[in-house]
């Protein structure tokens, strides 16, 4: 084989506000406190990754009509803790998940534009779609959007976003205290969009940011995700951790690019992975086995299959066998603010499947669910998980990963320590930052505001 | 520009009631400061509560020729480098806090529209983030960002302002500000303002108009306490042992229901460390008294613009008769005399540094604000006479950033520390703690 090595990427991702962070363990710190952000965002720059990566959550989940107090609640503002971050790193990127149903397209590219101001040209734009009325009450909009226009008003937000970027080309600050001229053209920032969604004009007050455009990520997995993320992104935040279903995924999506114009190497493929590091692999599956206890508590096993049974079986023993009675059919309407729910589309099936999986494997609901729900996508020593990683992305089944770990804010330290030094030794990744954008990163076009800017499908 | 309003009768009603109060001092490490709410009329002997400093900044300083200035960095005013210099220069001068403007469209030498000007600073960063990039560079100041409450989401602006509160570590404020300019309305897209001809500026409708977004921007600082208050402090508990995180009786949704709009809660960030971090706004007086009304039922720090003591005796007697109007009678409400600034060793010098900066914006520069110019001992005169009519601080706007500001820090507050009227250091690190304000416990906490 004489193909070169690709450059891996790597990403850590703040740990989230969901049972894969563990807050029971002792060395769990805060997860609002700026020294933790601080701290993590440290560690991924000593370690050279390409950036931090934020999600987003507008509205505390709830299960069973109740605040859900089972995992880690409460997270900063996006936009202000990203640009704090950018006063004690100087290379790492910063990406931020901002979703285009509860924001206004002037807003975010002013926010979006000040942080890659601010920042050197390091930010970038997770773009999700939301339409939940649950989240829409905490807004001045409400929650109004049928779930079938979510793509429609994403594509449109960003479309609307990308010509506010664009308004600027970026040699219209003259400054001239000599002759007084401080704007080349008056008309500077000015934009008409005419849209379905969105219908603004005027003159964008922020002149154009050292990476012209944030770094646009998609995250949707569905048909219609795959399309707006071959049309619009840069890269993609994608599920897929398994070799064989994430080579199917790069393969579709990377085959969709041609399509828009967009080359091979436009758009980077980057799934979500956890990790579970030991000296030995026997050490690190016995560290996993701990770890999944810690994250699939009894409380948090039973609240799980409430997901499915979509009743509360609170009476029931986690220890115990799994429920008798059947899931209440139709809408979930048990647990509210989280996506997991729609993965289970015929409950009753699912259920059927784990009574008859637990029944033959003598599984108790808490055991159960500690089985079925993922486990740690990479599981060794230093050395193993150097390997499969870096076999994963020159199998074309990524670009590299976004690392979820389990501990805030220490938890990326071992890896950045132990598994990064060997991918070095490799070859594989960066040994020091060679541009200063984010883009420079990721490889990725700087975009150029003079060029049409029609790269975005509307 | 300003519409005349008689207060005398209602200026002696409220001396009477206030002469009745006992004294109240501000919980507050170092000296007690006497609440600016009932010293305010006094015209008893000298306070010696020290002055309250804050400096607006804005782009390359208040006048629109600053820009052209040799000390000037016009072409570095989107850096983050910038910014951090001026606050520290701030920080270095042992200031209260800074306040960063703000808007949602062009900078615009005149009330109406964009005016198509190529000759003064034009375009800014978001100011909320330009507070979060200087935080972690800092230690004591506070920052104070301008918020426009008229098309933003108070649910975003609470918790930008909370992160803000952690990442400064209690040293956030917001400064809320309406817009009724049709250009910024047509960049949302999703309310229209009528454009008035120039005559109709100050005409009944237009203040209307306006009475109505200030209105709407109390209800919008309503939701934004609330949801800082919406967790408790000790709602985060860690219990091991029940496997919860959250005690979730000590989180709370907030439920506003209002004009126009409706917010649910709880916020998605727990309760900021200062509990409420602090809300100003600048006021003028109108027929409406609508401005003068959200300071008082909304603020902690409200911003005047008298022109001499005679003036800021009657702006502060209106707000503080809003005040008891609003029920907010006994809580602390500091009152900041703005004014802009032209600092120099000598009148003549500053004088002469106005006048060139007029002739080379082409007009003679206007302000809503007092414009003084003379020497930091003659500022630091004005600024302990004004004092007497019951201003408890003043929010001073740079002419010329990287002149005057310096000026402020290195001229005007070494003048009011050796009149004893000046902090010699920073006695705490919160920005309630520097203005005497408690930490509120949250209203939802059971008051059992």
């Amino acid at each position: 084989m004489s193909k070169q090595l690709k450059q891996i990427h790597l990403a850590a991702h703040f740990p989230g506000v969901n049972n894969t962070t563990v807050w029971s363990a002792p060395e769990a710190g805060s997860h609002i406190e700026f020294s933790s952000f601080a701290h993590f965002a440290r560690t991924a720059e000593r370690a050279k990754f390409d950036f931090l990566f934020l999600a987003e959550g507008l509205r505390l989940r709830e299960q069973g009509g109740r605040i859900y107090d089972l995992d880690v609640v409460g997270r900063p503002d996006t936009f202000t803790v990203l640009t704090a971050l950018a006063a004690v790193t100087e290379h790492l990127g910063l990406t931020g998940t901002i979703n285009s149903t509860f924001n206004e397209p002037y807003e975010v590219a002013r926010q979006f534009a000040s942080l890659d101001h601010l920042s050197g040209g390091r930010a970038a734009w997770n773009v999700v779609t939301s339409w939940d009325a649950f989240t829409g009450e905490n807004f001045r909009r409400g929650g109004f959007l049928p779930q079938e226009e979510r793509y429609t008003r994403a594509k449109e937000f960003l479309s609307t976003a990308h010509e506010l970027f664009d308004s600027w080309r970026g040699d219209e600050v003259i400054a001239d205290q000599e002759t007084g001229v401080f704007l080349r053209d008056a008309q500077a920032g000015a934009f008409v969009h005419q849209g379905d969604q969105f219908d603004i004009s005027g003159q964008f007050n922020v002149p154009r940011s050292p990476q012209g455009r944030p770094v646009i990520f998609q995250a949707g997995a569905s048909d219609e995700g795959r399309e707006f993320a071959a049309s619009s992104a840069d890269a993609i935040f994608s599920r897929y951790s398994k070799l064989e279903e994430g080579q199917a995924f790069y393969q579709d999506v990377k085959g969709r690019l041609a399509r828009y114009g967009r080359r091979h190497d436009q758009l980077l493929i980057l799934p979500a992975a956890t990790f579970v590091l030991g000296d030995t692999d026997a050490e690190a599956r016995e560290l996993a086995h701990e770890v999944r206890s810690q994250q699939v508590s009894g409380a948090t096993a039973l609240k799980y299959l409430e997901h499915v049974w979509n009743r509360d079986l609170s009476a029931y023993d986690p220890d115990g066998p799994l429920p008798d009675v059947d899931p209440v059919p139709g809408e979930n309407t048990i647990a509210l603010g989280r996506a997991s729910v729609r993965q289970f589309r015929d409950p009753l099936a699912v259920a059927k499947e784990w009574r008859e999986r637990a029944e033959a494997k003598n599984l108790s609901i808490r055991e159960l669910v500690i089985e079925t729900t993922t486990r740690q996508s990479f599981i060794g020593s230093p050395a193993t998980v150097a390997e499969t990683i870096n076999e994963f992305v020159q199998a074309d089944a990524s670009d590299g990963f976004i690392l979820v770990p389990h501990i805030t804010p220490g938890g990326l330290d071992v890896f950045a320590d132990t598994v990064v030094p060997l991918l070095q030794e490799r070859g594989v990744f960066r040994t020091e930052y060679e541009g200063t954008t984010l883009r420079d990163h990721l490889g990725l076009d700087h975009p150029d505001a003079e060029a049409p800017a029609g790269r975005v499908a509307s | 520009m300003h519409c005349p309003h008689n207060r005398s009768v209602v200026l002696h009603d409220d001396h009477d009631e206030m002469s009745q109060l006992p004294v109240r001092t501000l919980p507050q490490e170092g000296a007690p400061i006497v609440s600016s709410s009932l010293s305010s009329l006094s015209s008893s002997p000298r306070s010696s509560a020290p002055l309250h400093l804050a400096v607006a900044l804005d782009g390359a300083g208040w006048h629109p020729a600053a820009w052209r200035e040799a000390v000037a960095r016009p072409r570095d005013l989107l850096t983050a480098g910038y910014w951090a210099d001026l606050v520290a220069e701030a920080e270095r001068g042992l200031l209260d806090f800074v306040t960063i403007e703000d808007s949602l469209g062009f900078q615009s030498s005149h009330l109406l529209e964009p005016e198509g000007r190529t000759d003064q600073v034009r375009g800014r960063l978001d100011a909320v983030l330009i507070a979060a990039r200087v935080a972690p560079l800092t230690r004591h100041i506070g920052l104070v960002p301008t918020v426009v409450a008229t098309h933003t989401e108070p649910f975003h602006i609470s918790k930008a302002i909370a992160t803000l509160d952690y990442v400064s570590a209690g040293r956030a404020g917001l400064r809320v500000q309406v817009t009724r300019h049709p250009n910024e309305a047509e960049h949302f897209g999703r309310r229209t303002f009528p454009r008035f001809a120039l005559g109709d500026l100050h005409g009944p409708p237009a203040r209307e108009l306006t009475a109505g977004l200030l209105d709407e921007a109390a209800d919008y600082v309503e939701v934004v306490r609330r949801l800082w208050d919406s967790w408790e402090d000790d709602a985060e508990i860690r219990d091991v042992a029940t496997g919860r995180f959250i005690d979730r009786d000590k989180v709370h949704y907030i439920d506003f229901e209002g004009k126009h709009f409706s917010v649910k809660g709880p916020s998605i960030t727990p309760r900021p460390p200062q509990g409420q971090p602090l809300v100003s706004a600048l006021a003028h007086e109108e027929a409406t008294g609508a401005p003068f009304r959200l300071v008082a039922r909304s603020t902690d720090v409200g911003y005047v613009t008298p022109r001499d003591i005679g003036q800021a005796r009657a702006v502060v007697a209106a707000v503080r008769s809003e005040q008891e109007a609003a029920g907010r009678a006994e809580e602390p409400l500091h009152l900041f005399g703005d004014l802009v600034v032209f600092l120099d060793d000598t009148p003549a010098a500053a004088e002469d540094r106005r006048d060139r900066l007029d002739a080379l914006a082409g007009n003679a520069y206007t302000s809503d604000a007092r414009i003084f110019t003379g020497t930091p001992a003659q500022l630091a005169d004005l600024l302990l006479e004004l004092r007497e009519a019951g201003l408890s601080g003043f929010r001073l706007r740079p002419a010329v950033l990287g002149h005057d500001l310096p000026a402020i820090t290195r001229g005007l507050v070494p003048e009011l520390q050796r009149r004893g009227s000046f902090r010699n250091s920073y006695e705490t690190d919160t920005l309630r703690g520097l203005l005497g304000l408690a930490r509120p416990t949250s209203r939802y906490a059971a008051t059992a």
